[in-house]
């Protein structure tokens, strides 16, 4: 099967979003949107330090250390962009105003509960920075990520075992082997890569209630 | 007259008390007042409360402070990053108390303190650890977390322009949390890489009114370079 990789899976992002979408992209794996956003299209990114219309990143000679995005990566500002401090940042995001936001994860489950700042693990440091505000703000939800972890284990599950960010808020997740539609009567299968079955993917997500949504 | 403006850094936070609570701008680098915090370090307060989003990021600014073993408490959104080595040191020696606090509500607590609310109720966290022992109410049809406002002895933020009422213009996304932090503290200082004569700055763009300013110091690129006077 034609697995994607990440450019691959950003790519695949980013051709859903719609011209005139206020877009928040999320720290990792979801930045990389941001280079594959269609020409044609005028798509606003908002970073939550108080950037919109942000741009891609500047050559290193033109790198400005305040000019920084959400994972403090050098960016750059498009014309028509802006400055706001974090309280505001945060109205637009909790109160509605981004259309979508597109976040990493280590887990989402089958109802769209989101697990993406905290293993739990004995000493791991957590660190939550806007996840769960994101989570509860934006009006859509994806998520982007690889479909199993390195050692196998699938992400998408029936109930996440790590720490929450959010409850029922992820509609759409994104990932290397197949895009997955969730709603309350569940999960459907939209996209699956070239060379995978439906009955396959079943197996490798390991629920019975999974639904090839494809037409 | 009117006049905020204090000669050096040092001078500026010559009253920060042992145990204080501080506000310290910045988001990562951008808007850290390193200058400020270095002068902390030179004064010597300690068994600090410090509210940042981050915990430090390399050898400057926060991460000296914490280095240098002044903090008790960090309250924050995001310690752990690539370059927060001190502050992780810390955390797993049990040297540090931390307080995780989603951004967006570490940025309603510090607004809520500044404008003289008794909290805020946000759908941020519902149903998750963070908000574990917190009173939850349904509003509509939505819950809700209530969170207390974050009040501080001190807020130490870093803008581009000042003038001698404290009126203050930022740069860019160094703007971050500096705006917010002004308002919630008892003593606001602000280190600034230029002050203006009054009148210079467009009161259509001020984004901090010099109400929330107690001080404001001017850094230069040079070193020691504490003499603050009024720009011609």
């Amino acid at each position: 099967m034609k697995r994607l990789d990440r450019a691959q899976m950003a790519a695949r992002v980013a051709q859903d979003i719609a011209d005139g979408a206020y877009v928040n992209l999320g720290i990792g794996l979801p930045t990389l949107v941001a280079n594959h956003l269609p020409a044609d299209r005028e798509i606003v990114l908002q970073s939550e330090n108080g950037i919109l219309g942000m741009g891609p990143a500047p050559d290193v000679d033109d790198e400005d250390p305040e000019l920084i995005n959400a994972g403090k990566q050098p960016v750059t500002q498009l014309p028509g962009s802006s400055f706001f401090h974090h309280g505001d940042s945060f109205a637009m995001i909790r109160g509605g105003h981004l259309d979508l936001c597109v976040l990493g994860a280590f887990q989402v489950s089958v109802t769209g509960d989101l697990a993406n700042w905290h293993t739990g693990k004995e000493g791991a440091i957590p660190a939550v920075g806007g996840a769960m505000d994101l989570a509860v703000g934006a009006r859509r939800i994806v998520v982007m990520m690889e479909l199993m972890t390195g050692g196998g284990e699938c992400k998408l599950v029936e109930r996440c075992t790590y720490p929450l960010t959010g409850l029922a808020c992820v509609s759409r997740v994104y990932t290397d082997l197949a895009i997955f539609d969730i709603d309350r009567n569940g999960v459907r299968v939209a996209e699956c890569v070239e060379g995978l079955e439906f009955e396959a993917l079943r197996r490798m997500v390991g629920f019975a209630a999974l639904r090839d949504g494809r037409s | 007259m009117i006049d905020k403006s204090v000669a050096t850094a040092l001078q500026a936070v010559a009253d920060v008390f042992d145990g204080a609570r501080v506000l310290v701008g910045g988001f990562g680098t951008a808007g850290m007042p390193d200058e400020l915090i270095d002068a902390l370090i030179e004064q010597g307060a300690r068994d600090l409360t410090i509210i940042s989003n981050n915990a430090g990021n390399g050898e400057h600014g926060l991460a000296a402070l914490l280095k240098a073993g002044r903090v008790a408490k960090v309250v924050c959104s995001f310690p752990r990053q690539s370059d927060s080595h001190h502050f992780d040191a810390l955390y797993r020696a049990g040297k540090i108390e931390l307080e995780l606090v989603p951004q967006g509500t570490l940025a309603a607590r510090i607004e809520a303190a500044g404008a003289g609310l008794g909290g805020i109720y946000t759908p941020t966290g519902v149903g998750t650890p963070l908000a574990t022992g917190k009173e939850t109410r349904r509003i509509g049809d939505r819950d809700y977390v209530f969170e207390l406002p974050i009040h501080a002895d001190f807020a130490l933020i870093k803008a581009h322009r000042a003038d001698r009422w404290g009126n203050l213009v930022y740069r860019k996304a160094a703007r971050n949390f500096g705006p917010i932090m002004a308002t919630a503290a008892r003593c606001t200082i602000a280190q600034v890489t230029q002050v203006v004569i009054l009148g210079e700055l467009d009161p259509e763009v001020i984004v901090t009114p010099g109400i929330y300013v107690q001080r404001v110091v001017k850094i230069d690129g040079a070193a020691g370079a504490g003499a603050l006077g009024v720009a011609a």
